[in-house]
């Protein structure tokens, strides 16, 4: 079988070069005098954004955040689940155990350049007390400030992530 | 010296130095406008973090360009690579020099300056750097001149995609020269006259859009090609050649060409007003044609709003048409612009002699109005029947409109299989 083209035989009208420049021209024309579409980023920010039309997701997943008990420690008991399960390793803990046999973190650091954001931490802790945060602004001078240990992890007060949900997967 | 030519020496430097100011500022601040424009039709905000509103950005970007890094590619014309920015920002500003800004400013003079001495100047005086009375065969020479610049450019670069840039610039720009030369030919008939003073002074009754709209449209689309602008900017074509011509440029010799794309846009804006919107002309009165201090003042404003306008319809166009493939480019150069503007030539002479010799109309504007309606019914026909699928066409029906070999390969109209 020999290889044959398919012409297609447009309209004049889609054909046609001026009428389609001057429809384009129009088209623009009409945008010019819409309401823009730019947020101010430093001057407004998506977290605390009044009119909502900029808010990030609820269900975003930026940097940790340790809940507390009313006491004011970690929640964390020291399981050794989020180190287990965190994909990228990024997870250092060392348990103790205090006189009353009571388990708690000596050392919890989590290192935000190697994190990936899973959010595995979060979903496996069984005290709920390791979040990832609704946060984004995560600029620090030094590579040193990027690892976070417990009392920063602690002293975090911006919002947390609430996961994404199988039974619930529109969030609604 | 004489104190007349003293005077005629002083009014002319100080014509140079406003008119070649004011034209800078404007062009700096039209990359402010093209950006500015872009985010509107694009619903962003554009530069407004320096100064109110953005307004000090060109001052910043003027800085920025000068203290940056001059680079010289390696393997570049080292003579050439430094000459061919100051042969594209040339042109770009000498062309300016004719343009009538507003109208002739009435100018006694009789008064002893210190160190020059007595200085005497009498009559009215163009607000043009110069009147040539050459006026548009000048244009014609200086257009031409602004080839080399972008060519040699591409050249002396040594890099493929300057060369590839260069070359396009140089084969458009003479293409595209042609039809612009021959699209303002019924102007000049009409004036009789190619100085730009006299062709204003021509179109204070009617202007030349009336009875010369095809020539206008053909004249502001070679106005694009000719300042590389889209959707003719081919030599650029960031999409396909990194920045084109000016890829291996930096620093402030990025933005002579900068400074000379746009003083182009300005300088062929101001240009189609002169030419087919009555220049400084304030429609509908004749109060602007009596020299006064004010008139000039007016007629500079009125000047200043038309090229504007103009300036937006460029930077428009530009932010709404997609760029031509380059055969387009060409075809529409070659099989479409200059055919048109040789044939308009003829249709106008040829209405001109029946109107006058044959009808036998005497009053100039019923004239120009046969003319006017002549040149309308053109216009139709061009973007009612010649616009359908002729003037541009992709490449893919073209081929195959009629079958390559007769018998073997042949167009399969709506194949369905099964």
């Amino acid at each position: 079988m020999a290889i044959g083209v398919k012409v297609l035989r447009r309209p004049e009208r889609e054909m046609s070069y001026l009428r389609a420049t001057l429809k384009g021209m129009a088209l623009t024309f009409r945008h010019m005098g819409r309401k823009e579409f730019t947020m101010q980023y430093p001057e407004e920010r998506s977290v605390d954004d009044k009119r909502g039309s900029w808010s990030i997701s609820a269900r975003w997943r930026g940097t940790h955040r340790m809940l507390t008990d009313e006491q004011g420690r970690a929640k964390c008991v020291a399981c050794g689940l989020c180190p287990q399960i965190c994909p990228a390793n990024c997870i250092k803990l060392i348990p103790g155990e205090d006189e009353a046999g009571n388990r708690y973190p000596l050392i919890y650091e989590i290192d935000e350049f190697r994190c990936v954001f899973c959010g595995y931490c979060q979903e496996v802790c069984p005290e709920e007390a390791i979040h990832v945060g609704v946060h984004y602004e995560n600029a620090e001078f030094t590579r040193e400030r990027f690892v976070y240990d417990l009392e920063r992890l602690c002293s975090q007060t911006h919002p947390v992530s609430t996961l994404w949900d199988p039974a619930d997967p529109k969030g609604e | 010296m004489t104190p007349e030519l003293k005077g005629f020496i002083l009014v002319a430097v100080l014509k140079l130095l406003v008119i070649f100011s004011v034209t800078l500022v404007a062009v700096a601040y039209m990359t402010l406008l093209e950006r500015k424009v872009s985010a509107w039709m694009q619903n962003r905000v554009g530069p407004n973090r320096i100064g109110p509103g953005g307004l000090l950005q060109p001052v910043a970007d003027g800085i920025k360009n000068l203290i940056k890094e001059e680079t010289l590619p390696l393997t570049a014309n080292g003579a050439l690579f430094f000459l061919a920015p100051c042969m594209a920002f040339v042109p770009a500003l000498i062309i300016s020099c004719i343009i009538p800004w507003a109208a002739p400013l009435p100018l006694t003079l009789d008064l002893t300056l210190p160190v020059i001495g007595q200085v005497t100047h009498s009559g009215t005086t163009p607000i043009a750097i110069t009147d040539l009375p050459v006026g548009f065969l000048y244009v014609l020479a200086i257009t031409s001149l602004g080839v080399y610049g972008i060519a040699l450019a591409g050249w002396s670069s040594n890099s493929k995609y300057s060369l590839i840039g260069g070359l396009r610039a140089a084969a458009q720009m003479v293409s595209y020269e042609v039809a612009l030369g021959l699209s303002v030919v019924p102007v000049l008939l009409l004036a009789g006259n190619v100085s730009f003073s006299a062709l204003v002074e021509a179109q204070h009754r009617t202007w030349y859009i009336v009875p010369l709209s095809l020539g206008f449209i053909l004249f502001f689309v070679s106005g694009f090609a000719e300042t590389n602008r889209a959707p003719f900017d081919l030599p650029e074509a960031e999409s396909e050649l990194v920045a084109g011509y000016h890829t291996e440029y930096s620093a402030f010799k990025f933005s002579m060409f900068f400074i000379a794309e746009y003083a182009n846009v300005l300088t062929s804006c101001a240009m189609t007003v002169s030419l087919f919107l009555g220049g400084w002309d304030i429609p509908f009165t004749r109060w602007d044609e009596t020299p006064g201090l004010l008139q000039t003042l007016a007629t500079g404003i009125v000047m200043a709003i038309k090229t504007s306008l103009l300036i937006f319809v460029v930077m428009w166009v530009r932010w709404t048409l997609p760029r031509f493939r380059y055969d387009q480019l060409m075809a529409l150069g070659w099989k479409f612009m200059l055919p048109v503007a040789l044939g308009y030539i003829v249709v106008v002479t040829a209405t001109l002699y029946v109107l006058q010799h044959v009808i036998g109309m005497t009053s100039m504007r019923a004239v120009l109005l046969g003319l006017g309606a002549v040149s309308a019914v053109l216009v139709f026909l061009l973007v009612v029947v010649i616009d359908r699928g002729i003037l541009l066409k992709g490449s893919g029906p073209r081929r195959t409109d009629r079958p390559l070999i007769a018998g073997r390969l042949r167009p399969v109209t709506a194949r369905v299989e099964g």
